[in-house]
């Protein structure tokens, strides 16, 4: 009989005004949210056997053998490890990868876990990476990191379909009236239309309310058996389809700077395996790490035609109360966005799922899409994720 | 209450230290420095698909032949993309604020990412035609910048 990979638990820590509650080292706050995620899952730590983590931590070697610290620390001893690190998509992938390994029975018990202290440390700046092998023909020039990408990419989406900086803004706000919602988010205040075109310019056309936040934070998802989740007494969510590329790194190898082309190739593997169409998506969580990024993901997912992001987004449609229910714990750009936000997308999607999302439940939310997106615009990452 | 920092006293007439990063040159991409050095754009092109590409690489992009040649480039291009940096990539870049980085389709066909050198950022658009023109920045190293033809 064939092994059901699902998801039993999920798990993060409190924060307040962007900072972890308490403070800690990138090590405790992953320690907290597996924790959390393990105890949500009703799952013991000894069980784990399976660890999934992207790293990047800041720190010089720890930092880069990321699983074999973690697992140490933990006090568990993996028999299969993931330090897959594509960007912020990572840990869309660690779910495809988890259950492939779950499935074939190479582990019973998978963590995914990330965490990272980037706004209490202070070490975010838009400098970017030291100008080496690929990366000395753009660090040069002086590009601010990552924005100045993201922003080349609106250049050229605006200039290609008329997308107009008004309805990128639309992204913000929306998003915004869902962080009002989510008593975790650190940025809840209202905010308009208006508010974000008057925002800090940072890199044309992009300005400081099109940008996510730099925050604290950690999360972490617990997988494992359907069978084992019933012996537990785990609440399961499904696994329905998932899909994972990538096309570049440098900005300047992008295949086409108005598409994003990894995420049509891992949306379209994903909507295959799970046998559904769109119209059977009730709630969308996607890596919103500017405003263009969401506007070229629901295009390249196939929400809307290529082009047709800005007026798909027109009209607060996808704020609460709107048809189209979107980043609905407040995303990157309102509610956290620490480093690498897609643990957070998979969190907020199973909450969803179980009903368990407070003021800003998606009423009757039966399959989720989380999308998450990595580098410059360079991977992309599609689960969707099902209640039944 | 600490003491407001003194102005550091006037350097002496030497010349000016680049402080921007500078490529840390490897062997697959000294050819492309070196002739920037020498006011030339050279770049690689495949023998077996003919199509150029850049950055430069050991295997075609485009056909994963290995049967590679430097090619001098036209210097001409046109502007794909780009985006006016109102906040610079560091301190370092701050003095250059606003500044003008684009996505340059060579008329060869491939894409760099260069500064397009303007009096008027705000006349950059996309499709204008570019030239290239050499930045001596250190006896070492020359940029390869661009600046409109419109202008
Ligand atoms: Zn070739």
């Amino acid at each position: 009989m064939k092994r059901e990979a699902v998801i039993v638990g999920v798990g993060d820590v409190p924060l307040k005004d962007g900072r972890v509650v308490g403070g800690g080292s990138v090590l405790q706050v992953q320690a907290r949210a597996a924790k959390a995620a393990l105890d949500d899952a009703r799952i013991p730590m000894r069980d784990v056997d399976g660890l999934l983590v992207a790293g990047l931590w800041g720190v010089p070697g720890p930092g880069q053998l990321a699983s074999v610290t973690l697992g140490e620390y933990l006090g568990i001893f993996p028999r299969f490890a993931d330090t897959t690190n594509i960007g912020g998509s990572a840990f869309e992938a660690h779910v495809a990868h988890a259950a492939m390994a779950i499935e074939a029975g190479y582990c019973d018990v998978a963590l995914i876990v990330y965490g990272s202290m980037q706004k209490s440390e202070r070490s975010r700046t838009l400098g970017g990476r030291p100008p080496v092998l690929t990366m000395q023909f753009e660090n040069v020039w002086g590009i601010p990191q990552p924005v100045g990408g993201y922003a080349l990419a609106a250049q050229r989406h605006m200039h290609e379909f008329g997308t107009r900086q008004e309805q990128l803004a639309e992204i913000a706000v929306a998003t915004r009236k869902w962080a009002a919602l989510n008593p975790a988010a650190t940025m809840r205040d209202p905010l308009t239309i208006d508010d974000v075109m008057a925002s800090t310019p940072i890199s044309d056309p992009l300005k400081l309310l099109d940008c996510c936040l730099v925050t604290d934070g950690a999360g972490a998802v617990v997988m494992t058996t359907a069978d084992n989740a019933r012996a537990h007494g785990s609440r399961m969510i499904h696994v329905r389809g998932y899909g994972e590329a990538h096309t570049h790194w440098s900005i300047g190898a992008m295949p086409d700077l108005a598409r994003l082309t990894a995420a049509e190739m891992s949306g379209r593997r994903a909507f295959e395996m799970a046998g559904i169409d769109h119209s059977a998506i009730d709630v969308v969580e996607c890596y919103d790490s500017f405003t263009i990024t969401v506007l070229m993901t629901l295009e390249a997912l196939g929400f809307c035609k290529p082009g047709e992001g800005g007026a798909f987004v027109s009209g607060q449609r996808t704020a609460p109360g709107g048809p189209f229910p979107l980043n609905t714990n407040g995303g990157g750009l309102s509610y956290c966005h620490p480093g690498m936000y897609g643990i957070f997308l998979l969190v907020e999607a199973v909450r969803q799922l179980r009903g368990d999302a407070g003021d800003r439940q998606v009423a009757g939310a039966r399959t989720a899409l989380v999308h998450g997106t990595g580098g410059t615009l360079s991977s992309g990452g599609t689960v969707i994720l099902a209640n039944h | 209450m600490t003491e407001a920092p003194r102005a550091a006293s006037p350097a002496p007439a030497q010349p000016v230290a680049y402080e921007k990063p500078q490529p840390v040159v490897d062997p697959g991409t000294k050819p492309f420095w070196d002739a920037a050095r020498e006011h030339r754009l050279s770049i690689p092109r495949c023998r077996a698909c003919g199509q150029h590409h850049f950055y430069p690489r050991e295997l075609c992009p485009h056909c994963h032949s290995d049967d590679l040649e430097w090619v001098d480039a036209s210097g001409k291009g046109e502007i794909y993309s780009y985006t006016i940096a109102r906040k610079p990539a560091g301190p370092v870049f701050a003095a250059d604020v606003p500044y003008v980085i684009a996505m340059i389709t060579l008329d060869e066909g491939p894409r760099m990412m260069s500064i397009i050198v303007t009096p008027d950022v705000e006349q950059v658009r996309i499709g204008d035609r570019v030239s290239v023109l050499y930045d001596d920045v250190t006896p070492e190293l020359t940029l390869p910048k661009f600046s409109l033809d419109k202008a």
